[in-house]
């Protein structure tokens, strides 16, 4: 059954093959129809790429599912046709980009000329994006970014009340803790996604908690541009991408911070240390950035931090595609998690071999309307987490958290999910003169 | 002229520019007072040290110099001396929001207010408030007759008179995607909004006579241009940066991105003919003749370019906004390269790095270049691209005198607050 998406069916009835056909042929300017040529004509259909990929493992291997048919069908009509395709095709070609890959990347990662095919799908994404052809739920992500600069409409006086808030309840844990806002020189500023102000404003404590155990002179700004998040990347809106990434590194620039350091998500690193820079002309970020995995190592490795209570239920780990295929931080996640944890399960397969969530990528963020696609998309990662035979899978990334959290939900897992903070302020020792 | 130099030139003429050294405070006592000493803010004649202190019951105070505000606050930040030198906090009191100025609070009081800024002469002050569950700006006490159902930022004028304010006018229901592509933002000048409505507006600025006001706007979902007082520049471009007024108000230019290359236009116009990779912080000359902006010759590399002329070096990581001389002849820049700091004199940067360097100040003629920076945790005066002896626990940015003679040193060191004014030839 066809499912009804606002974002597709009104764009459908306002596209004109004409302009199809000037928008696509404006996207695949002569240099990048070249390239996308090119990736088609090398692949010599070898499959690697479909065994790669969870959608089409998940999908009883359903050639349709194929990363390769997912852009043949496309981007290669597309080229063949030079733009000329229906406002039919285009939505078929959409729902394909948007809910059927999330750029992964684990299929190039596989493919023996690797062949660059979340490029080509996200290639795709920006024609439907410029054609107005966007699921409706992502779009509003995207629109919340361009009038607030955060993912979740969030006023300016939430934002600094909340962390406020965060730091009134966290003192309640820790003598002396803050939060300081827009404090020049700071070693760290740290930055989060929106939906933790929004709904998840527990995790702002509990890293005020271990900013402040670990003694890291921290800040976070008080203005725009303290979301990191960046789902205009997604949904194929460049110009609001390149807007917010902007907008986050002004702010660490003019705090003169050492470094950035951002919370626990994939995606939002992807935005502040690939795409956004390239899209505003720097090579990388302006200034270092830190996953909050690589923060938690070095606290951890430098004993600034001491884990006094470890786990010793099961527990297994999810990787997160933008910081371990995308960064290769699979190791130090796994000195962090060994930390934590007595029994550790690992997942088979894993660190950069392992499975997206199908969360990521915007899938998540497409909204309820695609929610039983998604999962029906993901059932390799249920069997995959049913065979740890862990209770709780540990997700540094936001849209693994809650990818995670829907599949064990459909498919009946007995497992939970958490954060790598929830378990560090935990766990982690609170010296005497900060008890409270 | 940015805020920070605007405070740099009022009543600079009156200062104590005497030469020498004076404690001004001991923090090492105000700490040891209290439980928790939050971070400092000092005035721009160095004469006074400000800071919320919060007591043992969790109270908050403002302590200025050592002795704190009267009055008992539930929180106290964001404290900011006002150009004409007056203490400036954002306090809560029963749980309502305010601003406190000298101690004195206001009348008006909010479930929230934020974002002070000030006029010029500093004889205005506005925040934005959060009154129900609107929003809109309180200027002197006294809030706009009308709310809106967001604000996003604002500008005040130089001579405080007006105000303009990013403003959500139309109601938008959870994913409305449609009507957010009408347009739901607009902007209201002295609370009454334009009749234009956009997709996005941002960055607001002021013409310097208080009678223009500019933005950039977002008019389709893939268009943006500028409005000036509502009406948007006729050229359409696939991105734009925030806008300038030329100091003496005869033109308003803007970076604007056509294809995939970045360019300066005025009044919608072309002025700028080379195609930049980026281009942005937009500079001008305190006369209005030169016109500086920080853009990419090529991917990944930096510099500033004037009057469309690149200087001849590039940096890999960042360029800072330039910043001119007080007599317009010399431009300098914060560059970063390969993970250190310095700063770039027309085109020359320094032959010293640092691990963070603030914007240099520049005087006139060809006196030094000063830079506040920072190596291994401590502060320091760059002097031309040399650090003197001195060591600071914090700096301020340096200021020099009216006739450029000396300059005006706010640091502490040794847990003390110290105002020191020094010959500028002795410097370095």
């Amino acid at each position: 059954m066809a499912v009804a998406d606002p974002g597709f069916d009104l764009a459908l009835a306002k596209l004109t093959p004409e302009r199809i056909e000037q928008v696509i042929n404006s996207v695949l300017s002569q240099a990048v129809a070249e390239r996308m040529k090119l990736f088609l004509k090398t692949c010599v259909h070898c499959g690697l790429c479909a065994d790669a990929c969870h959608t089409y493992l998940s999908r009883n291997r359903d050639p349709d599912f194929a990363p390769v048919a997912k852009v043949r069908d496309t981007l290669g009509v597309m080229l063949k046709k030079k733009g000329r395709v229906s406002p039919e095709f285009m939505k078929n070609a959409a729902r394909v980009a948007f809910i059927e890959c999330g750029g992964c990347r684990r299929c190039s990662m596989y493919c023996p000329f690797g062949i660059d095919i979340a490029t080509m799908i996200m290639t795709i994404r920006r024609i439907c994006s410029l054609l107005g052809m966007v699921p409706q739920f992502i779009q509003d992500t995207t629109n919340s970014h361009s009038a607030t600069s955060n993912q979740m409409w969030v006023q300016p006086d939430d934002w600094i009340d909340t962390v406020m808030w965060q730091e009134e309840d966290a003192q309640l844990e820790v003598a002396g803790l803050r939060i300081p806002l827009d404090k020049e020189g700071a070693e760290v500023m740290y930055s989060v996604i929106a939906p933790e102000p929004k709904v998840m404003a527990q995790l702002i404590a509990n890293i005020a908690v271990l900013m402040t155990v670990a003694k890291v002179d921290w800040t976070m700004p008080s203005a725009d541009g303290w979301d990191n998040s960046n789902m205009a990347m997604f949904s194929g809106d460049l110009e609001i991408m390149g807007r917010i990434e902007r907008e986050h590194w002004e702010r660490a620039l003019e705090l003169r911070v050492g470094k950035m350091v951002m919370g626990e998500c994939g995606h939002a690193y992807r935005g502040a240390v690939y795409d956004g820079p390239k899209w505003l002309g720097w090579q990388g970020p302006p200034l270092p950035m830190v996953h909050a995995v690589e923060l938690y190592y070095d606290l951890l490795r430098e004993g600034r931090i001491e884990i006094t209570d470890k786990l010793t239920e099961p527990v297994t780990i999810q990787d997160p595609c933008n910081i371990v295929r995308g960064r290769g931080l699979h190791e130090k996640l796994r000195y962090v998690v060994h930390a934590l944890c007595d029994n550790v399960v690992e997942m088979d397969p894993k660190f950069e071999h392992n499975y997206c969530c199908a969360a990521g990528g915007g899938i998540i963020n497409c909204g309820a309307p695609w929610k039983m696609a998604r999962l029906k998309s993901i059932k390799i990662k249920a069997t995959q987490l049913k065979k740890t035979g862990a209770s709780l899978c540990i997700t540094p990334c936001h849209n693994c958290h809650h990818g995670v959290v829907d599949i064990i939900g459909h498919y009946h897992i007995d497992m939970r999910t958490s954060f790598l903070i929830e378990l560090i302020v935990k766990q982690m020792k609170i010296p005497e003169g900060l008890g409270v | 002229m940015t805020e920070r130099e605007t405070e740099r030139e009022t009543g600079r003429e009156k200062w104590n520019w005497d030469v020498g050294s004076r404690n001004v405070a001991d923090l090492g006592k105000l700490r040891a007072a209290y439980t928790d000493v939050h971070e400092l803010t000092v005035s721009a004649d160095g004469e006074r040290v400000a800071a919320p202190v919060v007591a043992e019951d969790g109270s908050f105070r403002v302590a200025v110099n050592g002795e704190v505000w009267e009055t008992e606050l539930e929180k106290a930040w964001h404290l900011k001396f006002t150009p004409d030198d007056r203490l400036t906090a954002l306090v809560r009191v029963d749980d309502m929001w305010t601003v406190a100025v000298e101690g004195e609070l206001w009348e008006q009081r909010y479930p929230f207010a934020w974002n002070t800024k000030f006029s010029a002469d500093g004889r205005t002050i506005a925040v934005q408030i959060k009154a129900g569950m609107e929003y809109s700006l309180c200027i002197n006490d006294k809030p706009w007759d009308r709310n809106f159902l967001s604000i996003r930022n604002y500008a005040l004028s130089d001579d405080g008179r007006r105000a303009a304010a990013l403003v959500q006018v139309v109601e938008l229901v959870t994913a409305d995607t449609e009507t957010f592509a009408e347009g739901t933002w607009s902007v209201a000048v002295d609370s009454e909004t334009w009749d234009e409505k956009f997709i996005g507006v941002w960055a607001p600025v002021i013409s310097p006579d208080g009678e223009h006001v500019a933005v950039q706007t977002r008019t389709e979902r893939f268009a943006y241009t500028i409005a000036l007082d509502g009406a948007p520049w006729e050229s359409r471009y696939g991105c734009v940066w925030e806008p300038g007024f030329r100091p003496r108000g005869e033109g308003l230019l803007a970076p604007v991105r056509t294809g995939a290359s970045w360019s300066l236009a005025e009044d919608g116009e072309p002025l700028w003919k080379t195609p930049y990779v980026q281009l942005w912080y937009v500079r001008f000359s305190p006369a209005g003749e030169r016109v500086a902006a920080v853009v990419a010759t090529d991917f990944g590399r930096w510099t500033v370019a004037v009057d469309d002329r690149p200087w001849g070096c590039t940096f890999g990581d960042v360029v800072m906004a330039p910043v001119f001389s007080t007599d317009g002849k010399r431009v300098a820049a914060a560059v970063r390269h390969e993970g250190r700091w310095t700063v770039a004199v027309d085109g020359e940067p320094w032959s010293h790095w640092f691990d963070t360097v603030w914007d240099p100040v520049v005087g006139a003629g060809r006196g030094p270049v000063l830079a506040k920076v920072k190596n291994q945790g401590a502060y320091g005066l760059a002097v031309d691209g040399r650090v003197g002896a001195q060591r600071y626990e914090h700096l301020w940015d340096p200021t020099f005198s009216p006739d450029g003679d000396k300059v005006l040193i706010r640091g502490v060191q040794s847990g003390k607050y110290i105002r020191r004014v020094v010959l500028t030839e002795e410097l370095g």
